[in-house]
């Protein structure tokens, strides 16, 4: 029974860290059309933040944590209008610039910060949580209602404000949504703003729990992927399905096996999808 | 017979002797840097077979690692033969590669980045993960080829014996990549991706072809893979991990993937500015970065594009007026924008 109960705790942990990163992608390529790599990139940007700013200037871990999500959201916003913006709509060029930016930004953080130290972020909340014999510390449980409380703020904005009704608008059909008046452009650019302050989010949160260093982005990015193709690329609500499916089904694996067979599970269960359900599990076929 | 054009004039008369000579006049690490281009010059031309079908494979560097491993098991556990591990080995790489082209001929456009970059890194964990055949993180030895035992003299362990075996195998592959360019098949490969309605209209198998271009170009690759692995005798997953992948989209790209010899230009200017930076070797990363965002953003189809942009200012003021010559291909570019995504 304990068993069970420690699993499903371990297991909406690492399905909210799922959900984080995912729906900022997802979200993304919904109005863009990009394969964002760069995506995994802002997540370590979000770390590092939190390094720099909580671990060795001391600031409070939440205040370090909203600089983190702001930064890395103008980061993104930057990017739209400097690199983005010329891929105009095509997959091919959208990723390889996505590529290109990846090198830039491991560069520059590995120039500034170096590559070879350990930089140890200290938990903030090391308080051990315990229900009734399912334990884990504050500091991995934060990141549940963090989830919730963003992903909920991101659900009301795209529900109820006007800038987030056109987004969706322009990510359901851009040439209506100019017929309409929306700029499109705009769309893309908040679109960009919101999944990466969400990528940095998750870095941040993250920072104590994982080591930092320039190429963490890698593992990450690429388990986003898998989440975002069986949720259906550009579908929030089937990028938070699949988050729970895959956030269980790694806890799962890692526990009774270890975790490379979990990833080598997670890419079977994507390529078993891909092959008879492209367009996700949620979603509905494209012409 | 026509005029010969310079090009031809270049790769019969001026490259044999360059590609002979330099050997001979150069440093041995400048040798091994030599015999890593023409490496590099397989696995682009290798990788623009698969591109002309419109898939831009994020398991290519995967596919030469099938190569260099298969071939490190054939040689070193089994006392294989090099010349027969050569192409067994790209034919292991060939299959696996038709065995994952298969569900990623039925994927396009997002989904085939993600699936071709996942099946590759599953091929990667399975190496780390199996240590019975595939000797885990640490990765296999590999064996020096033994060409000609009784010859003394030609030592493949040494840089320039190896280059001229290097540059041998490199020639056969590039011939045969070229003339499947220009085939039959070569054009039905090309017609899949630019004239999609068209080949759908006259019942060419789509799915058949793309396996066919994905697992040829895995085969060549794996060739690479294994001319790699003997000259470097020791193989390990990392070496075959994304941050290889990424150069090669970068060689490609910068290069231009339109005309067989858009790739080899991409590969050969950035290595010989990589070599030129070498001073700022950590930078490299970084300016290659920026070289790729600049030339999606300036020259969306590459280096190859540039002597057509530039020949209009160049005879801007002679009175000569030819009609353009015909394009060599009128496919719109892989890079150029949808109509439909017009904003």
């Amino acid at each position: 029974m304990e068993f069970i109960g420690q699993t499903i705790l371990n297991g909406l942990m690492t399905s909210s860290f799922y959900a984080l990163i995912a729906v900022g992608l997802t979200l993304v390529f919904g109005v863009m059309h990009i394969v964002n790599f760069a995506h995994g990139e802002f997540y370590m940007i979000g770390a590092y933040t939190v390094w720099v700013l909580y671990a060795k200037m001391h600031w409070p871990f939440f205040l370090a944590v909203l600089a983190a999500l702001i930064i890395v959201g103008l980061l993104g916003f930057l990017s739209e209008h400097l690199i983005f913006r010329h891929a105009k709509g095509n997959v091919l060029s959208g990723f390889i610039m996505a590529v290109g930016l990846v090198f830039v930004l491991q560069t520059a953080v590995v120039k500034i910060w170096g590559v070879g130290k350990m930089k140890p972020v200290p938990a903030a909340y090391p308080q051990l949580l315990d229900f009734g014999g399912i334990s884990t510390s504050w500091q991995r449980f934060i990141v549940i209602p963090v989830t919730i409380l963003l992903l909920g703020a991101l659900w009301f904005f795209l529900d109820r404000f006007r800038l987030g009704r056109a987004l969706r608008a322009s990510a359901l059909n851009p040439e209506a949504a100019a017929l309409q008046g929306i700029s499109v452009k705009k769309s893309a650019s908040t679109a960009l703003l919101i999944g990466s302050a969400l990528a940095g989010a998750a870095g941040a949160l993250m920072a104590p729990i994982m080591s930092v260093h320039p190429y963490m982005g890698h593992a990450v990015i690429w388990t986003a992927f898998v989440v975002i193709i069986v949720g259906g690329a550009g579908n929030i609500k089937g990028t938070v399905l699949a988050s729970l499916l895959f956030g269980f089904l790694t806890t799962i694996i890692t526990t009774l096996l270890d975790s490379t067979i979990a990833n080598l599970v997670n890419v079977l269960v994507m390529l078993v999808v891909l092959a008879i359900r492209p367009q996700g599990l949620t979603g509905h076929a494209e012409h | 017979m026509q005029n010969i054009s310079y090009r031809q004039a270049f790769f019969i008369g001026v490259f044999p002797i360059i590609a002979v000579s330099a050997p001979f006049t150069l440093s041995g690490y400048k040798v091994d840097l030599l015999t890593n281009l023409l490496i590099n010059i397989m696995l682009v031309s290798s990788f623009r077979l698969i591109t002309t079908t419109g898939g831009w494979s994020l398991a290519h560097i995967p596919m030469m690692g099938c190569g260099a491993y298969a071939s490190a098991l054939f040689t070193g556990a089994l006392g294989v033969p090099f010349l027969i591990s050569l192409p067994l080995s790209g034919l292991t790489a060939g299959l696996i590669g038709a065995l994952i082209g298969y569900p990623l001929a039925r994927t396009k456009g997002f989904a085939f980045f993600v699936a071709s970059f996942a099946a590759g890194e599953a091929i990667r964990l399975s190496w780390m993960r199996f240590k019975v055949p595939f000797g885990g993180h640490s990765g296999l030895m590999v064996p020096i080829p033994d060409l000609f035992e009784s010859v003394s003299w030609l030592d493949f362990s040494t840089a320039v014996p190896y280059y001229f075996l290097t540059l041998l195998v490199t020639l056969i592959c590039l011939a045969v990549l070229y003339r499947l360019d220009r085939s039959r098949i070569g054009n039905t490969l090309k017609a899949i991706e630019s004239h999609e309605d068209l080949t759908r209209s006259v019942g060419i198998n789509r799915t058949k072809y793309k396996v066919i271009a994905f697992s040829v170009g895995s085969f060549f690759a794996g060739i690479a893979g294994v001319v790699l692995a003997h000259r470097l005798w020791a193989i390990e997953p990392h070496q075959f991990g994304f941050t290889t992948t990424l150069y090669l989209l970068v060689w490609v790209v910068f290069g231009g993937s339109h005309t067989f010899s858009g790739p080899i230009y991409g590969v050969v200017s950035l290595t010989l500015l990589a070599e030129v930076l070498r001073p700022l070797a950590e930078w490299v990363p970084m300016i290659f970065g920026a070289i790729i965002i600049l030339t999606l953003i300036f020259l969306p189809d590459g280096l190859e594009s540039l002597p057509g942009k530039i020949r209009p200012y160049l005879w801007k003021g002679k009175e000569r007026r030819e009609p353009p010559p015909p394009a060599e291909e009128t496919r719109p570019g892989p890079m150029a924008a949808p109509e439909s995504s017009e904003r």
